[in-house]
């Protein structure tokens, strides 16, 4: 149309700065790499041997089930919705793998199956309701919540039964022994890896970017084509069946209780923010949310070092979320 | 019938308002007298509803004097105006729907008795003001959601009446009535003439405001061009006054006469539950326009089309072949694209990038595993070749002006390749320069073939751009025009005075 062909290049900068995804506005995952530094500095100065692979990576096979909570959790929040049903699914997993594998080995490879289908379902459900009812996310999660622990009761009468077979804890506590280095590798580790890949790429495809404009302006995305039911429903499969994911390698290395999965939901909505993640949706990295998942796991290390009760990690945990969305506002702001 | 006193109920003298440095309304004159019925009337964006929202204590004016009754006044926020006696109806009512008529009246202010709300007082004054206005049919225990629309605007007039409402201003009254309703309120007007309320009366149908008032103020880009008594005027001139303007702004070349093609989109008794059935055909290589006052479906048009809230009743044939479309995913599967008027709300995800915002439509809608990269390569193309000014294409988009977001979102339906092009209001705040290139645009879209219906509330805009122009009107098509039909044309159409000339003159 012109000879200005050089117009995206050569315009005059907006100088607003802030809003690239590698700046310090809201969204970006500088602010958060950053505490996770200081963090694992203060760690090692109060332990020094924290730098030894085999005690790193033990502390990795820790933190894996929150990370991948928090992979799921993320692909939910930045479409603009919430998933509070993520313990109590984890908690239903557990113990619905106790009760059907009952120390039977052969059960193991099937039941994990079932788990994973577990998952999905339950991430089908909050997501049809929540789209096709159009009943608030909040509101779909927390009744799923509620359905999930009141069914585990039921179901169990009371108190788990059976138990979990070796082969199935193994994900959760062993690995490849006699890497070089590393010493073991453990499984929950490169589980762990496995799903971050998957998150980034889904979050690279196209698929990642409709989600984040659907979280952003879900208006906008479906007059521009959009499948924004559609969209949202699959981040609510990957928050069930990544939740199915963390439940395995929790039952691993945790015992049978209905305990495992308490209070997840809020660690790993916690994370995702502390990783710079917008609640409301259209902002932040999934790179972010599992930084953020590691950062918390660090943190909640470091207190326990520093012989903090874990009583008040929760109240810590209480302030990283008002303090991350107060921050995040405010950057937003200016 | 119009009772002129000598002493002004309301007086505005001189009065401006500029934002941010673009004057929206600059020394207007205005007095109305008790019993008295004034017609505001002038295109969208004459400063009608902001010379009303300073009235009614919304906005300051930067300039100018206002009086009541003789004293002069500020209004610093609208409880100020309604202490001084201003009642303003809007359009959309401010009524609670679970509450009863008497709740709603005396909302804020209920009257006590020992420190609990006196019901029977509340309901017996709201009773009082009803008959006084001769809508006693209304109980004052009614529910308000209850209640027709025509019900709830008299519950609107009494709230204002219940507060000494000595000045009423109405914007578009009759906008959400049906037609047996409109004679209704015609009645109550005159009524609250008869008590010696002074009506500020603000509407776009000259109809009415030849039935209702008696003094006409022409408002036209922010001035008053002239007031008039009814009597004296005539629905031609009236529309000249509010559209005679000098032409600012040059446009590209229409087709050559008879050069469009065939029929790509064509609409047969299609209708839903804001537009009437519409005859319509849109042909390849020409730009329909669409004028029509806000309101009177033109967006409810393309929106239909578009499969945002699609057709009812009727057919939409693309190529020769019906189809219905339900989404508007379906619509850009078709071929067709659609530029909202609604960029923020609407068109763009604000937090995203230039390039994600521009490769939006292919991601959604054809979503890729590989070769992704080709495709990004293309959009940027296009970004370059519609002259989109950003830092880069990584900059979030909410930080580029109305007319590089317009830009984008250009782009973003180019590489669809769309043969339908939709656009709704395409210069709506878009600087000159900007404007210029986007009206180039639709011409270039237009002569490569495609059929472009462009909505726009801008006369000069829609006369300079078209090769044919339909104006609507209440959810129907009011006539049609050809190229370069004069602004007169246009607004009689649209305002259903050049169906009246004879009634009225």
């Amino acid at each position: 149309m012109s000879t200005q062909t050089a117009a995206l290049t050569s315009a005059a900068p907006a100088g607003l700065g802030g809003g690239g995804r590698s700046g310090w506005g809201a969204g970006s995952i500088r602010p958060v790499l950053i505490i996770l530094v200081l963090l694992l500095i203060a760690v090692g100065i109060r332990q020094p041997d924290f730098y030894d692979p085999p005690v790193l990576l033990a502390f990795l096979k820790r933190a894996a089930p929150l990370i991948i909570l928090a992979a799921g959790q993320y692909f939910v929040i930045v479409a603009g919705d919430f998933d509070l049903s993520v313990g109590s699914l984890v908690t239903a997993e557990v113990v619905i793998a106790a009760r059907l594998i009952d120390g039977d080995p052969a059960a193991t490879w099937p039941v994990i199956a079932l788990l994973l289908g577990f998952g999905l379902l339950i991430g089908l459900v909050n997501g049809l309701v929540t789209t096709l009812l159009q009943v608030p996310s909040f509101i779909t999660t927390l009744g799923m919540y509620l359905v999930l622990v009141g069914a585990v009761y039921t179901w169990t009468g009371g108190s788990p039964r059976g138990a979990l077979s070796e082969e199935f804890r193994l994900f959760g506590r062993r690995g490849i022994d006699g890497v070089p280095v590393l010493g073991q590798l453990p499984y929950a580790v490169l589980v762990l890896a496995g799903v971050a890949v998957l998150a980034v790429l889904a979050m690279r495809s196209d698929f990642g970017k409709v989600l984040l404009a659907v979280g952003d302006n879900p208006r906008a995305a479906r007059v521009t084509g959009a499948r924004t039911a559609r969209v949202r429903t699959i981040a609510f499969l990957a928050s069930g069946v990544l939740a199915a994911v963390a439940a395995i390698l929790l039952g691993g290395f945790g015992g049978v209780s209905f305990q495992v999965g308490q209070g997840l939901e809020f660690t790993a909505i916690t994370a995702v923010v502390l990783g710079g993640v917008v609640l409301g949706g259209g902002r932040g990295s999934v790179a972010g949310a599992m930084l953020g998942a590691l950062t918390l796991q660090t943190l909640l290390t470091l207190l326990n070092l520093l012989g903090v009760s874990g009583a008040l990690s929760s109240a810590v945990q209480g302030l990283i979320i008002l303090a991350a969305v107060a921050v995040g506002t405010l950057r937003r702001r200016t | 019938m119009q009772p002129d006193s000598d002493q002004p109920l309301l007086r505005m003298r001189g009065v401006g308002k500029a934002f941010f440095g673009v004057r929206v309304l600059d020394d207007v004159d205005l007095d109305l007298h008790p019993g008295q019925v004034h017609a505001l009337v002038g295109e969208n964006g004459a400063g009608k509803s902001t010379l009303m929202k300073i009235a009614s204590g919304v906005y300051q004016p930067d300039a100018g004097t206002l009086e009541l009754s003789g004293k002069p006044v500020t209004l610093p926020d609208p409880r100020a105006a309604q202490a001084a006696g201003i009642g303003i109806i809007h359009q959309e009512f401010n009524l609670l729907p679970e509450r009863t008529v008497a709740e709603n009246v005396f909302l804020g202010r209920e009257p006590l008795r020992r420190g609990l709300v006196d019901r029977r007082a509340m309901q017996a004054r709201t009773a009082e003001l009803l008959a006084g206005i001769g809508e006693s049919a209304i109980a004052p225990q009614a529910k308000v959601g209850r209640l027709s629309v025509a019900q709830q605007q008299v519950v609107e007039i009494v709230k204002a009446l219940a507060l000494d409402a000595r000045v009423l201003i109405m914007d578009e009254p009759t906008a959400s009535l049906a037609d047996h309703e409109v004679e209704l309120l015609y009645a109550l007007v005159r009524r609250l003439q008869a008590r010696g309320i002074g009506i500020l009366y603000v509407s776009h149908r000259l109809t009415e405001v030849f039935d209702l008032s008696g003094r006409i103020t022409v408002l036209k880009d922010g001035r008053r061009v002239t007031t008039l008594a009814t009597a004296e005027a005539t629905a031609d001139t009236l529309v000249r006054h509010m559209v005679g303007r000098e032409l600012s702004h040059y446009y590209p070349d229409r087709a050559a006469p008879g050069s469009a093609g065939a029929a790509v989109l064509t609409l047969s008794a299609a209708g839903n539950g804001r537009l009437r059935p519409v005859d319509l055909e849109l042909r390849s290589g020409e730009v329909l326009g669409v004028g029509g006052l806000q309101g009177s479906g033109r967006s409810a048009l393309a929106r239909a089309v578009f499969g945002i809230d699609g057709f009812r009743t009727g057919q939409l044939l693309l190529d020769g072949v019906a189809m219905r479309v339900r989404s508007p995913r379906q619509a850009v599967r078709a071929g067709i694209a659609y530029v909202t008027e609604d960029r923020k709300g609407e068109g763009l995800a604000l937090s995203q990038s230039v390039l994600d915002n521009a490769l939006l439509a292919q991601r959604a809608v054809t979503p890729r595993w590989f070769a992704r990269n080709a495709r990004a390569t293309t959009v940027r193309e296009l970004l370059d070749a519609v002259e989109v000014h950003a830092a880069g294409t990584e900059q979030e988009i909410r930080y580029l002006s109305g007319g590089n977001q317009q830009k984008v979102i250009l782009a973003r339906w180019l590489a669809m390749k769309p043969r339908v092009l939709l656009f709704d209001e395409p210069t709506r705040g878009i600087d000159v320069g900007a404007k210029a290139a986007i009206h180039d645009l639709i011409r270039r879209l237009a002569a490569d073939g495609a059929a472009v219906l462009m909505i726009s509330s801008e006369l000069p805009e829609l006369i300079g751009m078209s090769d044919r122009i339909v104006v609507m009107r209440d959810g129907a098509i009011a006539g049609e025009l050809p190229a370069g039909s004069s602004e007169e044309a246009v607004m009689g159409l649209a305002t259903g005075a050049a169906t009246n000339t004879e009634v009225t003159a």
